[in-house]
């Protein structure tokens, strides 16, 4: 279906430096007293076919990424690429164009469907509006993605409400697909799912992908989701990406501090290789007023006297050029 | 048959709830019993009468629409559902108490935590105003709380979704309660404060000799820290056994379907095992055993499509509705 065009560096997507910040106003004039470091200086690149994963807690900025790319939010500063395309400076016509190939995917199925909307209505709007289609073609077009996402295609009549979540979910993966973009941002696609509910819509992404040979920026918090849904995973912590890797590499040898922590705070059914248990301690200080140095020395258990001054860069392990790690105690 | 190390024991509650568009069976015929000093997990998915059980046990179910309309709920040799209101609210947040999902919203807003925690005591205990709040210090130490003196008078949104989830506890165990019931108690809580919250609860239940009933969806939680573990499905308990003979082998179907499709860190499979169909309505529950649609085993059974199983022993201590499961072998239900 989709021809990825041949990109000239390979990459369909490239993420450099980008920054937004949040403005904390206050007083009686507004007066602009701080920011909100929501993004703090993210770059990555995703290749087309494949699964980018970001990973982090609430509050660390995954997806203000997600947001900024698309630009639902002003970007502070930093050059977003799609597809030999520059988002951040396009005009609007550039952008329409840009956001018929690039489509999400939210979190809560309940809060991202309008329950006054068919289904037929809510899964064809994104061609009305941006292809014009009508009528017959365009009931014909909605029926044929809602039986690829496991609809049947008597749900087009049917509102939200009567419909489970998952098969909300599936709704909500229907009109992200149905303009047949190339990327799709995925914003936590199953965390407000049951369990017996998730494994579907796990499998259901890939196998849309492998149909579509789409591209996903798959963003949760979920490592074992993680593992299983993407190719490279970007870790991140208070607005900036600490340490990413295939994932493989990710898995069996994390190298950053939080990573580690992460991994062994999940509670997870027996597996192989997973790192012993840790005690983690305090929790993510405030966005706004963020420590001077690396952003995770104050709950570090490695922390000395550099790592409260040196910020550290995202840069590869020796040895490893596609392991990057932002870490002063890396060696 | 009250057996001296059992705390809680449940037997055949069923809970309706009587609504406009018919009678849904919340809880059917849920039996289990918490030890003295155990880890009870309660698992199941959004729906599956988890929390109605929950609340049926602190007498808390909203009648209307809701009512218990049989089973016996004993605590401490005495019969809960047969105390009178008053009797009931010196049982319920003094010798049970219980902790939320969602700790913003079982906070009052409006009062500090100190006056919310200094509440619970004063009705519990006779206490002096300025006893209570040592108390409440303490309680708030007790729980790992950054700086207490300073943050027992600050209000619920000056905190963190993890601090506030510890003054919930703190409020939860400062009567000392012999039975804590933790409903999702980390599921809006980040995974990283979430293991600290769950090693909180270990340290406590230690220190006081205090039961946990633990209700989770997440069987990571459980295989990690409880002793005991019912599964329900659509109402009903489908499988009850120790953790580590269930997570060893699992018995009922939806159990062995719920393991399998939950991704594993370290697992490196390419496609995740699914259960498929969705979970029953509980105003329109399919015939027989209500997990036939989705059995991978009995979807063609006529026996699964007709009669309902009921919990059997399967094995020492364990128990499993399903007509599959070892014990349901012998012809023995005279419909059949």
């Amino acid at each position: 279906m989709n021809q990825n065009a041949p990109n000239t560096n390979g990459f369909l997507l490239k993420v450099e430096d980008l920054k937004t910040y949040f403005p904390i106003k206050k007083g009686l004039m507004r007066k602009t007293v701080g920011f909100v470091k929501a993004v703090d200086g993210v770059s990555f690149a995703v290749k087309p076919a494949l699964t980018f994963g970001l990973v982090g807690e609430s509050g660390c900025g995954k997806t203000t990424v997600a947001r900024s790319i698309l630009r639902l939010i002003p970007v502070t500063s930093g050059k977003v690429t799609f597809d030999n395309t520059d988002v951040l400076s396009a005009d609007k016509l550039r952008m329409q164009n840009l956001r018929r190939n690039i489509c999400l995917v939210f979190q809560d199925p309940f809060g991202s469907l309008n329950p006054r909307m068919t289904v037929g209505s809510i899964v064809g709007e994104p061609l009305k509006i941006h292809k014009n289609v009508t009528g017959a073609g365009l009931t014909e077009q909605v029926c044929r993605i809602l039986s690829k996402v496991g609809l049947s295609t008597d749900a087009i009549n049917r509102y939200p409400h009567e419909f489970s979540g998952g098969q909300r979910q599936r709704i909500g993966i229907a009109r992200a697909l149905i303009l047949q973009p190339k990327f799709v941002i995925c914003d936590e696609p199953v965390s407000a799912l049951d369990v017996s509910i998730q494994s579907q819509i796990l499998n259901l992404l890939k196998d849309l992908q492998d149909e579509f040979s789409l591209t996903y920026l798959f963003i949760a918090h979920d490592l074992a989701v993680v593992q299983f849904s993407c190719d490279i995973v970007a870790v991140m912590y208070m607005g900036k990406i600490v340490e990413q890797a295939p994932v493989g590499e990710i898995y069996s040898n994390p190298l950053h501090p939080y990573t580690i922590t992460l991994m062994s705070a999940i509670p997870r059914l027996k597996a192989p290789g997973r790192p012993p248990k840790k005690q983690t301690v305090g929790e993510p200080p405030p966005m706004a007023g963020q420590p001077a140095g690396c952003p995770f020395h104050p709950r570090c258990p490695f922390a000395d006297g550099r790592c409260l001054v040196e910020n550290p860069t995202l840069s590869p392990v020796p040895g490893r050029p596609e392991h990057l790690l932002a870490c002063l105690h890396s060696k | 048959m009250s057996s001296p190390d059992k705390l809680l024991e449940i037997k055949g509650l069923c809970v309706d709830f009587f609504t406009e568009a018919g009678i849904a069976h919340a809880v059917q015929d849920v039996s289990f019993s918490v030890k003295k000093g155990g880890t009870f997990a309660l698992v199941g998915e959004s729906g599956c009468g988890k929390s109605v059980t929950a609340l049926s046990i602190m007498r808390l179910i909203p009648d209307p629409p809701g009512k218990i309309v049989a089973g016996k709920i004993t605590f401490n040799d005495r019969d809960l559902l047969g105390l009178s209101e008053k009797r009931m609210r010196a049982v319920r947040g003094n010798r049970i108490a219980m902790i939320f999902q969602e700790p913003m919203t079982s906070l009052n807003p409006v009062y500090t935590v100190g006056e919310q925690i200094v509440e619970t005591i004063m009705l519990h205990q006779k206490k002096a105003e300025a006893e209570a709040w040592e108390l409440a210090v303490e309680m708030l130490e007790r729980v790992r709380m950054p700086n207490p003196r300073q943050r027992i008078s600050e209000y619920p949104h000056q905190m963190s979704g993890g601090m506030r989830q510890r003054v919930m506890i703190a409020m939860a165990i400062s009567c000392r309660p012999v039975l804590l019931i933790a409903d999702e108690p980390t599921t809006a809580l980040d995974v990283t404060i979430q293991a600290q919250i769950l090693d909180l609860l270990d340290d406590l239940q230690k220190q006081n000799q205090m039961s946990i009933l633990l209700i989770t969806h997440d069987l990571g939680i459980v295989e990690e820290r409880a002793e005991d573990i019912a599964v329900m499905y659509a109402s009903r308990i489908a499988e009850l056994s120790d953790c580590p003979s269930l997570f060893n082998q699992p018995l009922h179907p939806y159990t062995q379907g719920l393991l399998k499709s939950m991704p594993r860190l370290g697992f490196t499979e390419k496609r995740l095992y699914t259960i498929t169909g969705v979970v029953p309505d509980p105003l329109h529950f399919p015939s027989g055993c209500k997990f036939h649609p989705r059995c991978p085993i009995g979807c063609n059974d006529k026996r699964c499509q007709t009669i309902e199983p009921v919990l059997r022993e399967a094995a020492p201590a364990r128990f499993v509705a399903c007509w599959y499961a070892p014990g349901y072998e012998k012809p023995d239900d005279p419909k059949l």
